[in-house]
């Protein structure tokens, strides 16, 4: 899923300092499963910023709304009847939700709740790690599984550096090197010279090196 | 035992303190309570493992964010006592009211006020 943090309080309220009628859209999608910018977070959002306002004595009016996602034009589309009664609509979702928004409804000012940080999955509830770089060319059989593009600090395909240490990577001990891990894990199923096959460069024009990206079907375009 | 303990706390009762949600809390302050505190049952007797831990960690998150937009965090509070002790239930209802009256009311009421 894509992961996400929530800006801070004092960020969100210095965007809609000058609005007293919002309305805040969650995001049924990725933001939901990540605890970040489902309806519950709206919830909380909502009655934080209501306190913060009212404390300053500038009382906020805030709806809430979730949406199915807002990555797709027909749930998007749902709030068409309900925008223009806003002063400033902040979106929940990761940060494509807030561009939706804004193409669709060129008249009205949206604001982004979240940062949107990675690609990753839970390691375990309230704790997620990155997983893909989303680089457009997968290159995770040849490594056991596992993706130096994205847990790699430098990225390499031919590690490790001579900053790993204790199977750690030298940025923090937090993180495992990811070349470490796939050594051993060659080792153990007694295919280490898979490592010295030669392969051609990897193409990065699928990467953001390319330029912004776009997929399409043709067996689905109508 | 026929304790008493200040009429100013409102008792809202939960079948756990895993139960109580930030939004609980963070609803409370919004709708105008000078303080709010969870009382839960000791660490480590949770008749369902972790509700008591769950609901100290929600706390936790209230405080963070109170403190965010200039609130006192001291305004709301966790607190953990057996079923079977009701004089301390009463001490802390005390200490709590104690704590609120010294830090005054809220400021959302202060506002409201002006």
């Amino acid at each position: 899923m894509i992961v996400a943090d929530r800006k801070p309080l004092q960020e969100i309220l210095e965007m809609i300092k000058d609005f007293n009628k919002i309305l805040i859209i969650g995001c049924k999608g990725c933001v939901t499963v990540c605890n970040v910018g489902g309806s519950k977070e709206v919830g909380i959002l909502a009655s934080s910023l209501k306190i913060a306002r009212k404390k300053e004595g500038r009382p906020l009016e805030i709806d809430e709304k979730t949406l199915e996602r807002q990555c797709d034009p027909e749930y998007v589309d749902q709030i068409k009847d309900i925008v223009n009664d806003y002063d400033a609509i902040i979106s929940m979702a990761c940060g494509v939700g807030p561009q939706f928004l804004s193409e669709r409804y060129p008249d009205s000012r949206f604001f982004p709740a979240v940062n949107t940080t990675f690609f990753g999955g839970a390691l375990q509830h309230g704790i997620w790690e990155e997983r893909c770089a989303g680089c457009g060319t997968c290159v995770i059989h040849y490594f056991e599984g596992m993706c130096p593009i994205a847990r790699c600090a430098k990225s390499l395909l031919n590690g490790p550096c001579g900053g790993s240490a204790g199977g750690k990577c030298e940025i923090s001990k937090d993180v495992d090197c990811i070349w470490d891990l796939i050594v051993k894990k060659k080792m153990e199923q007694g295919r280490l010279d898979d490592l010295l096959e030669f392969r051609p460069a990897k193409d990065w024009t699928t990467s953001r090196d390319g330029g912004p990206r776009k997929s399409v079907r043709e067996e689905l375009v109508q | 035992m026929r304790l008493s303990y200040p009429s100013n706390v409102k008792i809202i009762q939960v079948p756990c303190t895993g139960r109580v949600d930030i939004l609980h809390l963070l609803r409370a302050i919004e709708d105008g309570a000078d303080g709010v505190y969870v009382a839960g049952c000791l660490e480590g007797e949770c008749h369902f493992i972790d509700g008591n831990l769950k609901a100290r960690k929600r706390v936790q998150y209230v405080k963070k964010t109170l403190e965010e937009v200039g609130i006192e965090p001291e305004r709301v509070e966790m607190f953990n006592l057996s079923a079977g002790e009701g004089p301390r239930f009463a001490e802390i209802a005390r200490e709590m009211s104690e704590r609120i009256k010294e830090l005054g009311p809220s400021p959302l009421n202060v506002k409201k006020a002006a």
